[in-house]
C-alpha cells in the first residue's frame, strides 16, 4: 500500500521535470555530417555530369528504386538519357553511394521529403541533379581514369600513363 | 413564473458548463498525462491546444456513424444515451452553492446512489448488443464490477449520513461547518474514491474495456459520435465522482474568502486532477484481483466504518 503511494507520488513528482520532447519543426535535431537522407547527382569542377551510367547503384540498391537509361555522346562519353529514383520506396541505406565508382550519386542530410501526392516522390534527374560537386570537390573521374577520345585509347596522349591493367596482379 | 426561470437558467447553465468541461477534459487529461510522462501532449491546435477538443469534436462527427448488421439495433443504439442521461440526472442534486441547485431531494444521496447503479446498464448494453465477443466479456466484467463496488460504495457513504442526519446533500454539506467529513470519516473517503475509481471504469478499474485484452470493451462496436458518447459519459463520470467527494466529504462550496462557487470548483478540479493522476501511475488490476479487494477488503472496511461511525454517534447523541 506504501509503496503503491510511492510510486504516484513519484509519476506527481514528474510533473516538475522538463519534457524530453524536441518539438520538431521549431526546434531541430541535431544531425550528424554523415547523416543519410535524400540523393542527389553531383557534377564534376568542370560543371559534366559525374554519372557515367554503369548500373551500379541501381543495381545495388536493395528496394530497387533507381532507375536509369545510359547513352553516349559525340565522344563517346557515357551519360544517363534519364535518372530515376522513387523516394517512396528509398530506404537511404547509402549502398548506391558506396557502389558508385565517380562519386557521382551522394546521400545529403535532407530528411524532410514530404508530399501530398504520392507519384511527386518519384524525383527525375533534373530534381536529382545538382550544379556543385557534393563532398568531393576536385574530383574528376576521367582526370583519373583517363579518356578514349576519336583516334586515341586509354593512356595514348602525351604525358598521359597507361591505364591500369585490371586482370594483372602485378601493381 | 420568477421561480421557474431561475429554475430553467440553472439547468441549461449547468448542462453547458458540464457538457463544455467533460470536453476540455479530454484535452486536460491528455495535457497532464504529458506531463506526468515528461512530454508535450497535444500543444499545437490553438493556445496550448486547448482547441484540439474542437478538432477532435469536429473529427468524430465526421466519421462514419455505423451500426453492425450483426448487432441489436435499438439496444444498440439506446446505450450510449442511458450513461450521458444517467450521469446528467445525477448532477440535478449535486449543490454546487447554496443556490445553485437544480433540485434539492431530500434523498439526494439515495437518487445519486440509484442513477450511477443505472449508469452500469449502459454498459452491459452495450456489451449485449454489439454481439461481439469481447464487447460481451466487456460487459460481463462491467456488471460484476458495478455490482460490487456499488455495496461497499453506498456502505461507505452511510457514515456521512450518520454524522449529517439527512440525505440531502445541501444539508450534508451545511453540517460540514465546523470539520469537513474527510476527518471523521477518513475511512469512508478512501472507499469511497476507490469505489468512485472503480465506478467511473478508470485505470486501475478499467478492465471492462481493457484495451491490452479486449480490444476496447464494451464500445469495440461503437463508431462516431455514439463512440464520442461513451467517452463524454466517461469524463462526466469523472466530474461526478469528484463532485459528490467534494460535497460529502470536503465540504462542498465551504471555504474562506472566496465565492462558494470557486472553492467547490477548486476542490473538484483537484479530485479530477487526483483521478488522472492515479492513471498515470497505476497498472490494471487482473479481474480476479479486482473482485478479491472489493468483497474481501473494501466490503469488511466499510462494515467496520459503518459500525464504529454508528457506535460513535450513540455515544456522543444517545437517543431520547
Amino acid at each position: 500500500m506504501l509503496k503503491l503511494l510511492k510510486g504516484i507520488w513519484l509519476v506527481f513528482l514528474h510533473a516538475f521535470t522538463r519534457p524530453v520532447t524536441v518539438q520538431y519543426p521549431e526546434e531541430k535535431p541535431y544531425l550528424p555530417p554523415r547523416w543519410r537522407g535524400r540523393i542527389i547527382l553531383s557534377r564534376d569542377p568542370d560543371g559534366e555530369e559525374r554519372c557515367v551510367g554503369c548500373y551500379l547503384c541501381s543495381v545495388a540498391c536493395p528496394v530497387g528504386c533507381i532507375a536509369l537509361q545510359a547513352t553516349e555522346d559525340e565522344h563517346g562519353r557515357r551519360y544517363p538519357a534519364w535518372f530515376r529514383i522513387n523516394f517512396s520506396r528509398c530506404i537511404f541505406c547509402g549502398y548506391c553511394e558506396e557502389a558508385c565508382p565517380t562519386y557521382a550519386i551522394q546521400l545529403t542530410t535532407d530528411f524532410e521529403l514530404s508530399e501530398h501526392d504520392r507519384r511527386n516522390l518519384v524525383y527525375e534527374k533534373e530534381h536529382l541533379l545538382i550544379s556543385g560537386t557534393g563532398k568531393y570537390p576536385g574530383y574528376n573521374f576521367y582526370r583519373v581514369s583517363g579518356l578514349r577520345i576519336g583516334g586515341k585509347d586509354k593512356g595514348e596522349a602525351e604525358h598521359e600513363a597507361a591505364p591500369t591493367d585490371l586482370r594483372s596482379l602485378m601493381p | 413564473m420568477n421561480e421557474t426561470a431561475s429554475t430553467l437558467l440553472i439547468i441549461a447553465g449547468v448542462l453547458v458548463t458540464l457538457l463544455t468541461l467533460s470536453a476540455l477534459l479530454i484535452w486536460l487529461e491528455r495535457r497532464l498525462l504529458g506531463f506526468w510522462q515528461e512530454r508535450y501532449g497535444p500543444n499545437r491546435v490553438g493556445p496550448f491546444g486547448l482547441l484540439q477538443v474542437v478538432a477532435d469534436m469536429i473529427k468524430i462527427f465526421m466519421k462514419e456513424d455505423w451500426v453492425p448488421p450483426f448487432a441489436d439495433k435499438a439496444v444498440f443504439v439506446i446505450a450510449p444515451a442511458v450513461i450521458i442521461v444517467t450521469i446528467l440526472m445525477s448532477f440535478a442534486v449535486v449543490p454546487f452553492t447554496p443556490s445553485i441547485v437544480v433540485a434539492d431531494l431530500n434523498v439526494g444521496l439515495l437518487f445519486f446512489l440509484a442513477m450511477s447503479s443505472l449508469s452500469a446498464y449502459s454498459v452491459v448494453l452495450a456489451g449485449w448488443a454489439s454481439n461481439n465477443k469481447y464487447s460481451l466479456l466487456g460487459g460481463l466484467r462491467a456488471s460484476a464490477q458495478m455490482l460490487s463496488y456499488e455495496v461497499f460504495m453506498g456502505l461507505s457513504l452511510m457514515g456521512v449520513v450518520m454524522l449529517a442526519g439527512s440525505f440531502s446533500l445541501r444539508d450534508i454539506v451545511a453540517a460540514q461547518q465546523g470539520v469537513w467529513f474527510c476527518i471523521p470519516q477518513v475511512l469512508g473517503f478512501i472507499i469511497f474514491l476507490i469505489a468512485g475509481l472503480a465506478e467511473t471504469k478508470r485505470v486501475p478499474f478499467d478492465i471492462p474495456e481493457a484495451e491490452a485484452e479486449l480490444v476496447a470493451g464494451f464500445h469495440t462496436e461503437y463508431s462516431g459520435m455514439k463512440f464520442g458518447m461513451f467517452f463524454v459519459g466517461e469524463y462526466l463520470g469523472i466530474i461526478l465522482i469528484s463532485a459528490m467527494i467534494t460535497v460529502l466529504f470536503f465540504g462542498g462550496w465551504q471555504g474562506p474568502w472566496l465565492p462558494p462557487v470557486v472553492w467547490f470548483s477548486i476542490k473538484t478540479f483537484l479530485f479530477i486532477c487526483l483521478f488522472i493522476l492515479l492513471r498515470a501511475a497505476l497498472p490494471r488490476l487482473r479481474f480476479d484481483q479486482l473482485m478479491t479487494f472489493g468483497w474481501k477488503v473494501m466490503l469488511p472496511l466499510a462494515l467496520v466504518n459503518l459500525t464504529v461511525t454508528g457506535a460513535l454517534v450513540l455515544v456522543g447523541h444517545p437517543p431520547e
